[in-house]
């Protein structure tokens, strides 16, 4: 019995396997199986409980198969990715925290801040109608505090901003402490070591394959002009030294120290900023460095250019008095008993204002130094033979205008005056601040009231030059060869010209004959002597 | 830029450098609230303002019934008394474009002077005569605030309709661009008549809505690169001629705010092939 029972039980369930297979199939149309539909009805009727579930499981059913149609989301989720703007305000939120979680600074350190007031001068230039907006000062503002406390500053000064393409760069001119120097100068300087060394490395190597070489290719004959050494830091176009960052809250970063052929080319070229540093700069002449050098060099361009102060508030030392008339004057220092001159005279006359920022040179440099001594003190045996060469061309040494000379005395582009003037307004005057605007560096803002003044520079870094930039043409081919009578080409004789001058040999030739005719006369007289 | 939305349209324009100040701001709200009234028109805009040697000129535009076509300029020079801008035609762009030098000066009346000289007569014979031309600043600033509008002006795609009747509106459901939109440039129209509508393929064509493409995308311009997309501050699309420094565009992403205002020397960046 058992084992029929169990026979018989297994059978059914053999049957019910096989039928279960079979509703198991998919179809090949939907993808889909009966038994998983009917799973899924099942369930689906156990849940709800529907009120007379038999009228209306034709409707569940297809409820449930259109269910199944449903993109299944898998309990992954992609993470978008981050955009730009909220890594940026995660940046941006230090800016906001205050440093250290000190309670209350002390006032002497309050005071001793090297934090320029960006509050003040963003109020006063709103009122000369340039300015960020307040948001962005304010953002501004609090990443130069992040930059004054991360750096030894003695000096920090809100520049600018630079437009890009790309990108903006903020500017912050800044002094570092008295012996607190910059790290970053060495390695710069070992490199240039490193490429002096090879270069002579290579010379060697060339000497000695010009031995072993029988027929050597001809030497170049070009010697490449001098290389006008830069400023020392703190001198000159390096007086300071800069950070940029693009955006508030990112890290700044700090400038290298601009060469006088980085300021060169730059006066050479035109282009805008990408708002990445490490951009190469593809122009024509080329320009040594990328972006972040072309960026410098522009900086003390336009500083040069627009640095602007009211007559009187800087003088300059009193050791160096009038004794030193000939060198340059390049330090000033604040004149304590400056009174500040009224609003309406400093708008009226640009007379009231002067440069404070050295001017640069043709040579690139703010002094002048003399390329044609350098060979002497570097190579002394060659000095004798070079001497000779060189001192005729002794250049004139290039003088630009003093220090704190008037902005009066500019000179004009193409008949438009370099600077406007004007006050900030005219309904209401008694409160008006002088706003100076420079026409020669679109973007380039002072303004003045009472002993307060400030310069700043908003812009794409272009100077104006009052017509079309046309790219310098590129210097004549060097001649293959010296040019002389046996390369020449001569011109065919003509006829004529052959028939003169077959004549004249022939002349030639009779007068020859008789003359050797005479003295074969002579000789034979001589003979029979 | 629509003038009811000074307040906190010129805030999202600032990054370039150039503000109104808190008095000219006060001046513009209360002389367009009356430019509007006396002229009758339906909107006011600040177009901005061009900077001369001596002086500044501000610019609005008032719009009527077609936001395109129907526009008149006016320019102030203290941003209350305002004078209208004579309408540009062909001959007045000619000779403009052959007058106009340097930088503006700031005085209306300012004349440029040019001397052309034309033939008369044909062959050997022809007589050369020099004429001298005069071209007030007025008109200059004339032909230069509607080159600059044809040049660089730009709205957010879908900002504005063509009705069937061929006239310009404002699109009131216009929601803004998402933010994935937003960094497009095929998304921003020049907001002038269409000057070269490229001939499109039909895959091209079939995704475009007549009522909306009805204007040329920045993305064709020429040369590529000649706008600066940025996002800036907290999620605001600005956008920078190349070619006209100083108009700068801004739209906020998913809200209807946009405009564009320009505000520079007015002298276009020829350079720009050599600076990209």
């Amino acid at each position: 019995m058992e084992q029929q029972e169990e026979a018989s039980l297994n059978q059914t369930e053999q049957v019910a396997i096989y039928f279960k297979a079979f509703m198991l199939k998919n179809s090949p149309k939907s993808n889909l199986n009966l038994y998983d539909h009917l799973v899924h009805l099942l369930t689906k009727v156990m849940d709800e409980r529907p009120e007379n579930a038999v009228d209306v499981i034709e409707d569940l059913s297809r409820e449930v198969k259109r269910a199944g149609l449903q993109h299944n989301q898998s309990t992954l989720r992609d993470t978008p990715p981050t955009p730009a703007i909220q890594l940026l305000a995660e940046q941006q939120k230090t800016l906001f925290t205050r440093g250290g979680g000190d309670e209350v600074e002390t006032e002497e350190e309050l005071v001793e801040t090297p934090l320029p007031n960006l509050a003040e001068l963003s109020f006063y230039l709103e009122q000369a109608g340039v300015g960020l907006g307040r948001e962005e000062m304010q953002r501004i503002h609090l990443a130069l505090k992040q930059l004054v406390d991360t750096q030894p500053l003695q000096l920090c000064r809100f520049w600018g901003k630079i437009l890009g393409t790309g990108g903006n760069y903020l500017v912050a001119e800044v002094e570092y402490r008295e012996g607190e120097e910059e790290e970053e100068d060495s390695p710069q300087e070992e490199g240039a070591d490193d490429e002096e060394k090879e270069g002579g490395a290579r010379d060697e190597d060339e000497e000695g394959e010009v031995a072993e070489v029988i027929d050597p290719l001809p030497e170049s004959t070009y010697k490449p002009p001098p290389v006008v050494p830069k400023e020392e830091n703190r001198t000159g176009v390096n007086k300071f030294s800069y950070f940029v960052c693009r955006e508030p809250g990112l890290p700044w970063i700090r400038l290298p120290p601009v060469t006088p052929a980085q300021i060169n080319a730059a006066r050479q070229i035109r282009r805008f900023f990408t708002g990445n540093l490490d951009a190469p700069i593809v122009s024509y002449p080329p320009f040594p460095g990328n972006e972040g050098n072309y960026l410098r060099a522009q900086i003390a361009r336009i500083s040069a250019g627009t640095q602007v102060s009211p007559l009187g508030f800087y003088q300059f030392g009193e050791e160096e008095g009038e004794e030193e008339e000939e060198t340059v004057r390049d330090s000033f220092e604040e004149n304590p008993d400056f009174e500040g001159i009224p609003v309406p005279e400093m708008a009226d006359s640009l007379s009231n204002w002067v440069h404070h920022t050295q001017h640069i040179l043709q040579q690139g440099r703010c002094v002048w130094v003399n390329l044609a001594e350098k060979p002497e003190e570097d190579f002394e045996e060659e000095a004798d033979e070079e001497e000779k060469e060189e001192e005729p061309d002794e250049p004139e040494p290039e003088v630009g205008p003093p220090l704190l000379t008037p902005l009066s005395e500019d000179a004009e582009i193409n008949t438009t005056p370099p600077w406007s003037s004007k006050m900030s307004s005219s309904l209401i005057p008694q409160f008006a601040i002088a706003v100076l605007r420079s026409n020669l560096w679109p973007g380039a803002y002072a303004y003045a009231t009472g002993k307060k003044f400030e310069n700043i520079y908003i812009g794409w870094g272009m100077k104006f030059t009052g017509g079309e930039y046309t790219p310098p043409v590129p210097p004549p081919p060097q001649h293959e060869y010296p040019s002389g009578e046996e390369i020449t080409e001569a011109l065919d004789p003509s006829l004529e010209e052959e028939q003169a001058l077959r004549d004249a040999l022939e002349e030639q030739r009779a007068a020859q004959e008789e003359a050797e005719d005479f003295e074969g006369d002579e000789e034979e007289d001589d003979e029979d002597d | 830029m629509d003038s009811s939305t000074l307040y906190y349209s010129l805030e999202l324009v600032s990054g370039n450098g150039l503000i109104l100040s808190c008095e000219q701001k006060a001046a513009l709200q209360t002389s367009l609230v009356i430019l509007k009234r006396n002229y009758r028109f339906s909107r006011v805009l600040f177009w901005g303002k061009i900077l001369g040697v001596k002086g500044d000129y501000f610019i609005a535009q008032g719009v009527t019934e077609d936001e395109m076509r129907d526009k008149k300029i006016m320019y102030s020079l203290n941003c209350i008394d305002w004078q209208l801008l004579p309408p540009p035609t062909e001959a007045l762009l000619a000779e403009v474009s052959a007058a106009a030098m340097g930088r503006f000066v700031g005085d209306p009346s300012f004349e440029y002077e040019y001397t052309e000289t034309r033939r008369q007569g044909e062959g050997d014979a022809a007589a050369k005569e020099e004429f001298t031309v005069k071209v007030t600043e007025e008109k200059r600033l004339a032909a230069t605030v509607f080159t600059i509008d044809r040049d660089v002006s730009v709205v957010p795609r879908g900002a504005l309709i063509q009705t069937p009747h061929g006239t310009v509106q404002v699109n009131r459901s216009f929601q803004g661009l998402s933010s994935l939109e937003a960094g497009n440039l095929k998304n921003y129209l020049h907001f002038t008549e269409p000057q070269h509508q490229k001939k499109k393929s039909i895959l091209e064509m079939a995704d475009l809505n007549p009522s909306i493409d009805f204007l040329d995308p920045l993305s064709e311009d020429i040369p590529k690169g000649s706008w600066s997309m940025q996002l800036e501050g907290s999620s605001v699309c600005v956008l920078r001629s190349l070619l006209w420094l100083g108009l700068t565009f801004f739209h906020v992403p998913t809200t209807p705010q946009h405009g564009y205002v320009y505000m520079g020397d007015g002298i276009k960046n020829l350079d720009l092939p050599f600076m990209l």
